[in-house]
C-alpha cells in the first residue's frame, strides 16, 4: 500500500502532491480552529500513536498476521480533520526516517491512505453508527466497516495510480517506465489482498478500539462525537466557508480553466464517434494516434447502435443554443459540479435525516 | 501486509521485534551521523537541496544508464560518508531487491513485446519489453531508496526537520514533526513496555481471537495514553509559557565548501536530467 519511489511517474507525484494540498491546509485550519493553542501537542501525539499503531501485529484468521494503517481507529477517535494530518504526518516520518514509502509518492500514500481514507472512514461511520448510543454494539459494526472500507478505497485508488503508468510512460521501445501492469492486472492484485487479509487487520484494529473504549473508556468516544455536535451547531461551521475556501477557489479555477481543452488539437484517444470512422481526415487521425494501427474500414455496428441510444443535453459541451465554445465549456463546467454537488447534499441531508430517525428511536 | 505466521512466535513477540526493529535504526542513524564524512559535513539545508533533485531526477530518466549512473553516485557518496556498504545492503538493497523484485518478476513474462527467452519448464516467455520494465523499476527504487536512506542516516534527525523549512515548510509543521518523532520514541516504550508485561503474564499459547483482542485492546490502551498524554503535554508547555506561537532556533551556517558541494550537485542533477531525457 505505502508505493514507494520509482512506480509513479514524477507528473502523477506532482499531481496528487497538488490535489493533497487544499485537503492538508482545510485540515489543518479546522483542527486548528477547533482545538486553538491545544493544535501543536495534540497533532504531535496523534501523530506518534498513528505511526506505532501502523507497527502492531494483528493476528488474522488462518494463522497470518497484518498490520493496519489504523485509519479507522484515528478518524473515529479523532475526526476526519486531525485523522488526516496525523496518519499524513506518521507516513512522512515513516517515508522519510523509515524508507517505508517514497518521498517523491508521499503526496500519493497521502492521498489515498489519510485522506481519502479518513473521509471514506467518516463518512461510513457516520451512515452506518447513525446517532447511536457511545456505547451501542452498532458502533463497533461502523467502525469495523469504516476501517474495512477506507483502506479498500485507499488500495483501489492506489491500483489505479499503478494502474495507469503503463498507459501513459513507456520508454521508446514500448517498455513501461514505471509501474509495468495495466488496470487490468494492478487492480484485481491489489484488491484481492485487501478485500481479504489486510482489510480484516484495518476492521479488526477499528472495530476492536472501539468496543475497547466503550468498556474502558467511553469518554473518548464521547468527546469526539460531543466536539462533532459543537462543530455542526457553530455559527462558522454552518457557514462552512472558511474552512473550505481553498477548495472552493481551487474548484472555481478549474472550472475557469475548462475552455483550455479547446486548445487541444484532435479528438481525445478513445473518444471517436460513429461518423468519425468514415471520415477521411478523422481516419487519418485515429491511425497517428493508435501507433499507425488503422481502424476498421466501416464503424463498428455496435457503436452504430448504441450510439443513438442516448443523447446528451450538452453534446460536446455546449448546450444547442450556445455559439461560444469558451462559454459552453464553462456552463458545462458548472453544470457538471452543481450536479455532483446536488448528489453529495442530497446523500448528506439523507444520512442526516436516517441519523436523527435513529436517535429518535434509540433508548 | 501480512505475513504467513509458519513459526510459533505470537502476536506479542512480533509486536515487540517490530519496535525493537524501529528503535535500533533510529540508534543506529544517531551513531552514523556522528561520523566524520562528506555528507555529515554539509550543512542540512544543503544535502536537502542537494539530494532531494537527485530522486526526482532518478524518477524522471528515461534511460537506464543515466539511472545505473545515478545509483553509482549514490554508492561514492556512501563511501565518502563512512556508510558501510555492508549496512546499505542488509537495510536498503536487499529489501528493496526482494519486494520491488517479487512485484516486477510477473511484467517479464506480462508485458507485450518480442520474446527474448524462455522458462525452462513452464515454457513462459520473457519479452524485452518486460526484462527492460522490470529493471527501470528496480533500479529506480534502489537509486531513490540509497539517496533518501542517505539523507537521513548521516544527519541528525532533527536537524533533517529543522532544515525542511528550506522547502518553505509552516514553522508549526517543523515544530509538530519534531515532537511526533519525540514521542514516537515515548510510545514505543510505552508500546514495548505494554507487551512485556503481557507477555510476562501468558502461560501456554493464545489462541486467535484471543490474540487479536489482546492486540486490540493493546491499541486501545495506548489510543487513551495518547490523549491523556497529549493533555499534559500541552499543560507542561503552557506552564512554560506557550500560547500558541512556536519558534524554532536557526542555528544552521554555511561555508564555502557547502556551496561548492552545493554547486557540483546541481551541475550532476542537471546533467543526469539532460541525459535522460
Amino acid at each position: 500500500m505505502h508505493i514507494p519511489d520509482g512506480y509513479l511517474s514524477p507528473s502523477t507525484c506532482a499531481l496528487l502532491y497538488g490535489t493533497a494540498i487544499p485537503f492538508w491546509y482545510t485540515a489543518f485550519a479546522r483542527v486548528k480552529r477547533l482545538m486553538n493553542t491545544r493544535l501543536v501537542p495534540l497533532l504531535a501525539v496523534a501523530s506518534a500513536f498513528c505511526f506505532v499503531i501502523m507497527m502492531f501485529n494483528v493476528p488474522l484468521p488462518g494463522g497470518t498476521t497484518g498490520h493496519a494503517v489504523g485509519v479507522g481507529a484515528a478518524t473515529v477517535v479523532l475526526g476526519p480533520w486531525a485523522s488526516m494530518l496525523s496518519v499524513s504526518i506518521a507516513l512522512l516520518i515513516q517515508a522519510v526516517f523509515f524508507g517505508d514509502g517514497g518521498i517523491t509518492t508521499f503526496g500519493a500514500n497521502s492521498f489515498n491512505m489519510a485522506i481519502v481514507g479518513s473521509l471514506v472512514a467518516h463518512f461510513t461511520y457516520r451512515a452506518v453508527a447513525g446517532r447511536t448510543a457511545v456505547t451501542s454494539s452498532r458502533r463497533v459494526i461502523a467502525a469495523a466497516l469504516a476501517g474495512y472500507t477506507a483502506i479498500n478505497v485507499a488500495a483501489l485508488l492506489t491500483a489505479c495510480e499503478l494502474g495507469i503508468q503503463p498507459l501513459f510512460f513507456k520508454d521508446a521501445s514500448g517498455a513501461p517506465l514505471y509501474a509495468p501492469y495495466a488496470l487490468h492486472i494492478a487492480i484485481p492484485a491489489m484488491m484481492l489482498g485487501h478485500l481479504t487479509f489486510a482489510g480484516l487487520a484495518e476492521l479488526f484494529v477499528a472495530g476492536g478500539v472501539v468496543a475497547d473504549l466503550q468498556r474502558t473508556n467511553p469518554a473518548l468516544l464521547g468527546q469526539r462525537s460531543a466536539a462533532g455536535a459543537k462543530e455542526d451547531a457553530s455559527p462558522a461551521a454552518a457557514s462552512g466557508w472558511k474552512t473550505t475556501r481553498p477548495l472552493w477557489i481551487r474548484l472555481a479555477l478549474l472550472m475557469l480553466l475548462t475552455p483550455l481543452g479547446i486548445l487541444a488539437a484532435g479528438t481525445a484517444w478513445g473518444e471517436w464517434e460513429a461518423k468519425d470512422f468514415s471520415d477521411a481526415q478523422m481516419r487519418r487521425q485515429i491511425t497517428a494516434a493508435s501507433g499507425q494501427v488503422a481502424p476498421p474500414s466501416e464503424q463498428p455496428r455496435g457503436l452504430a447502435r448504441l450510439s443513438s441510444l442516448w443523447s446528451a443535453p450538452f453534446p460536446k459541451y455546449a448546450p444547442p443554443f450556445v455559439h461560444h465554445p469558451a462559454f459552453g465549456y464553462v456552463m458545462s463546467a458548472m453544470f457538471g459540479c452543481g450536479l455532483i454537488l446536488g448528489f453529495f447534499l442530497f446523500m448528506g441531508w439523507m444520512i442526516g435525516k436516517r441519523g436523527s430517525v435513529d436517535s429518535g428511536t434509540s433508548p | 501486509m501480512t505475513r504467513a505466521g509458519k513459526n510459533s512466535r505470537g502476536v506479542v513477540e512480533r509486536s515487540l521485534a517490530s519496535f525493537v526493529d524501529a528503535l535500533e535504526h533510529a540508534f543506529y542513524a544517531e551513531e552514523l551521523a556522528k561520523k566524520n564524512g562528506l555528507l555529515q559535513k554539509l550543512d542540512p539545508r544543503v544535502k536537502i537541496v542537494a539530494i532531494l533533485p537527485l530522486i526526482v531526477i532518478a524518477a524522471l530518466a528515461r534511460r537506464l544508464w543515466v539511472i545505473a549512473v545515478l545509483f553509482a553516485l549514490a554508492v561514492a557518496i556512501a563511501l565518502l560518508s563512512s556508510v558501510p556498504l555492508g549496512t546499505l545492503a542488509r537495510r536498503v538493497w536487499l529489501g528493496v531487491l526482494t519486494f520491488t523484485g517479487f512485484i516486477s518478476f510477473p511484467a517479464l513474462f506480462l508485458t507485450p513485446g518480442p520474446a527474448i527467452s524462455s522458462l525452462p519448464l513452464l515454457g513462459w516467455t520473457v519479452t524485452a519489453q518486460g526484462l527492460r520494465a522490470a529493471i527501470y523499476l528496480i533500479m529506480r527504487a534502489e537509486t531513490a531508496a540509497t539517496f533518501s536512506v542517505l539523507l537521513v542516516l548521516c544527519t541528525p534527525w532533527s536537524n533533517v526537520l529543522k532544515a525542511l523549512r528550506v522547502l518553505r515548510l509552516p514553522v508549526v509543521l517543523v515544530v509538530v514533526l519534531g515532537m511526533t518523532y519525540r514521542y514516537i520514541f515515548l510510545l514505543l516504550r510505552n508500546a514495548h513496555d505494554m507487551f512485556t508485561s503481557r507477555k510476562s503474564r501468558i502461560v501456554g499459547r493464545l489462541d486467535g481471537p484471543e490474540q487479536r483482542r489482546a492486540a486490540t485492546a493493546s491499541v486501545g490502551v495506548l489510543m487513551s495514553k495518547t490523549i491523556q498524554l497529549s493533555g499534559d503535554v500541552y499543560l507542561a508547555m503552557r506552564s512554560r509559557g506557550f500560547q500558541g506561537e512556536v519558534y524554532v532556533l536557526d542555528e544552521f551556517r554555511t561555508n564555502w565548501f557547502d556551496w561548492a558541494m552545493l554547486a557540483l550537485f546541481i551541475t550532476v542533477a542537471f546533467l543526469a536530467f539532460w541525459f535522460g531525457r
